[in-house]
Order: C-alpha cells, then sequence, then structure tokens
C-alpha cells in the first residue's frame, strides 16, 4: 500500500466537488458519480473506489456508485496528423511513418456529472 | 434524479495551489526545478554535483521528497543554502509531491535569499507526471541501467519534460543501452525537449548541465 497510492488526494477532490455540487442544487442524495478517466492517466478505478468508501461515510455521497468511463488512448501524428492507437511499444504512425506523436487523448481525469435526488 | 454537469478536472486543486506557488516564488525571483526519475537514477548525485559546481555563483535550496528517511537532506546538507525535507508516508500522496507539500515547504526558506530551489521528487515515473508544484522546469533523469524503453513504458513523464538527462554515461561499454534510439523516442513525444548525456559519477557533461542551469536562471531574472 505504500507505493504508487496517489489516489487518495484524488479522491477527496472527487468528494468535495461532488459535495459542493450536490450542496448547490441542495440535493439530499448522491446517486451516482461519472467519472472520465484517460487510459494513459496513472489513475486506478479500483483504487479511486477503495478510498472512496471510506472517504464518503457519513455524507450524502456514501452509497453514490462511482461509474468510470475509460477513454482509450489516441495519439496524433505531428507531421501528417493522422490519429491512431499506440501499439504496444510502438509509436510511430500508421501512414507516414513518423515517429514525431502527440498524445490526443488518454489522458483525462474528471468528473462528468453527478446524479442526485 | 437529476443529472448535474459538471465537467471538472479532479487534478485542479492541485494545480491551483502550484500557481500559487509559482507567483510566489517569482515575487521573490526564485527559479525551481522539479527534478524526477525512477529510485537510483541519480537525482541525488546530481543534485549534490551541481550544488558543488554552482557554489558562488547561485544561491542553491534543496526540497527532498521520499517516502521516508532523510539520508538524502543529511547529503546534500553542507552545500545548500537550505534543505527541507518532506516524508510523503503519511500524506496523501506517498508516490510523489504535490503542490500543498512544496507550499509548506516555502514557508521554511529563506526565500529572499535564493536564487535556485532544486526538488528531488519521489522516485516514481508515474506519479510525478501528474501533478505540477509550481515549478519552473520539470527535468527527468533516466539512467542508462534501467534500459532504452522508458520513454515508451512511462510515455507522460517524458511528454511534459523541459529536459531528459540520460545518466551514467559512464556504463556506456557495459550495457545495452540505444542512445539514438532513446533520443528518437523521447525527441518524438517532445520536440522541445533538451537532452543532457552526463555522468554524475566522472562529471563528464556536467558542465553542460549547469551551464543551462545558469542560462535559465537569468533569462527568468531578466524577464521579471
Amino acid at each position: 500500500m505504500l507505493h504508487q497510492m496517489h489516489e487518495l488526494g484524488v479522491t477527496e477532490n472527487i468528494v468535495n466537488i461532488t459535495l459542493a455540487k450536490a450542496g448547490e442544487a441542495q440535493a439530499n442524495k448522491v446517486i451516482q458519480i461519472n467519472l472520465v478517466v484517460g487510459e494513459l492517466s496513472g489513475f486506478v478505478p479500483d483504487c479511486i473506489q477503495f478510498y472512496f468508501d471510506t472517504l464518503s461515510k457519513d455524507t450524502i455521497v456514501q452509497g453514490a456508485v462511482l461509474h468510470f468511463e475509460s477513454v482509450p488512448a489516441q495519439l496524433r501524428c505531428r507531421n501528417c496528423s493522422t490519429i491512431f492507437p499506440p501499439q504496444d511499444t510502438l509509436w510511430s504512425c500508421p501512414k507516414c511513418g513518423g515517429q514525431s506523436v502527440e498524445i490526443f487523448k488518454g489522458r483525462e481525469l474528471y468528473i462528468e456529472s453527478v446524479e442526485v435526488e | 434524479m437529476k443529472k448535474i454537469e459538471v465537467i471538472q478536472n479532479v487534478l485542479e486543486a492541485n494545480e491551483t495551489i502550484a500557481s500559487r506557488n509559482q507567483q510566489l516564488l517569482d515575487k521573490h525571483k526564485v527559479f525551481a526545478i522539479n527534478i524526477m526519475s525512477a529510485p537510483g537514477a541519480g537525482k541525488t548525485s546530481l543534485i549534490l554535483q551541481t550544488l558543488t559546481r554552482l557554489k558562488g555563483r547561485l544561491n542553491i535550496a534543496v526540497i527532498e521528497g521520499d517516502v521516508a528517511s532523510t539520508v538524502d537532506a543529511e547529503k546534500v546538507q553542507s552545500e545548500a543554502k537550505a534543505v527541507v525535507q518532506i516524508n510523503t508516508r503519511n500524506m496523501p500522496e506517498s508516490c510523489s509531491l504535490i503542490a500543498a507539500m512544496i507550499e509548506s515547504a516555502l514557508k521554511d526558506m529563506p526565500l529572499d535569499n535564493i536564487d535556485l530551489i532544486l526538488i528531488e521528487n519521489v522516485g516514481n515515473l508515474i506519479c510525478p507526471a501528474e501533478f505540477t508544484l509550481g515549478e519552473h522546469k520539470r527535468v527527468v533523469i533516466s539512467s542508462l541501467p534501467e534500459g532504452d524503453d522508458k520513454p515508451i513504458k512511462y510515455p507522460l513523464i517524458f511528454i511534459d519534460a523541459d529536459a531528459v538527462i540520460i545518466n551514467k554515461m559512464d556504463l556506456l561499454p557495459h550495457v545495452d543501452f540505444d542512445i539514438a534510439a532513446f533520443r528518437r523516442s523521447i525527441v518524438g513525444l517532445n520536440p522541445k525537449v533538451e537532452v543532457f548525456q552526463l555522468s554524475s559519477k566522472t562529471g563528464e557533461g556536467i558542465e553542460r548541465w549547469c551551464s543551462w542551469i545558469l542560462e535559465q536562471v537569468e533569462t527568468n531574472v531578466v524577464n521579471r
């Protein structure tokens, strides 16, 4: 548990943002939190869930379902703008063979919406 | 049931503190470099070499981030203007420094007497990539024994780096590390990156690295 646990602070933020939004909407209970997590982001959904169960205790967020939408990695070739999924250890463009690429999708970590009642 | 649109970055809280840190550093004309690498790539040795070589030219402070212990802080103590050790073991993030830790470390530093802060992050190639600290430059060290495939395995940390150091060049005859392939993959991910090849042990290449730091610090002060 000691290593590579950076989900605690992140989960705290998830709970805090949700509490603020639910408060603004004068909600009594949060049913679901919809999260978007990029495949290349270093965050592990199971880990977020683990901390969430503890951190949400005794709040209106307790018991809410964490729904994770995973965003697959997509790269964009800086030479010909082709968008393609990374192939394992090979990050070169399938169209022009260029090796200069940028991440187009897959770094996300955000709350898309919360469902309350 | 009601659905509330949020679209809020979960890392925003960290980024807000990071930009506050940078404002504080800028106010005191302090330049900060975040040094990241896997454990054992040579962060502390490079910091020691840098302190020794730049002594008398820059007042340098060090922030040491480790999961536990103060061994690194003790090593740099005599050469640095100020040292703050952060142990992350009992903190929300144990695998990386985060902006809030730097914010409290800066409170213990005589900022008006410092030109440069070298921040030694926790040894890890994954987590530090996600957290900005308020630094001006991000530097990643890769050492030859780690292998030349790290940029492909841990792309994020390389994509955001301003400089990448290939350390332990003295081991080149003994390891299978394709320097050209490594350079190609980092430049592919990050065309603006500055690459340094050096050995903290023999001192080879350290001069160029130190000149780069001096140049960065001077440019930064002039621009303010």
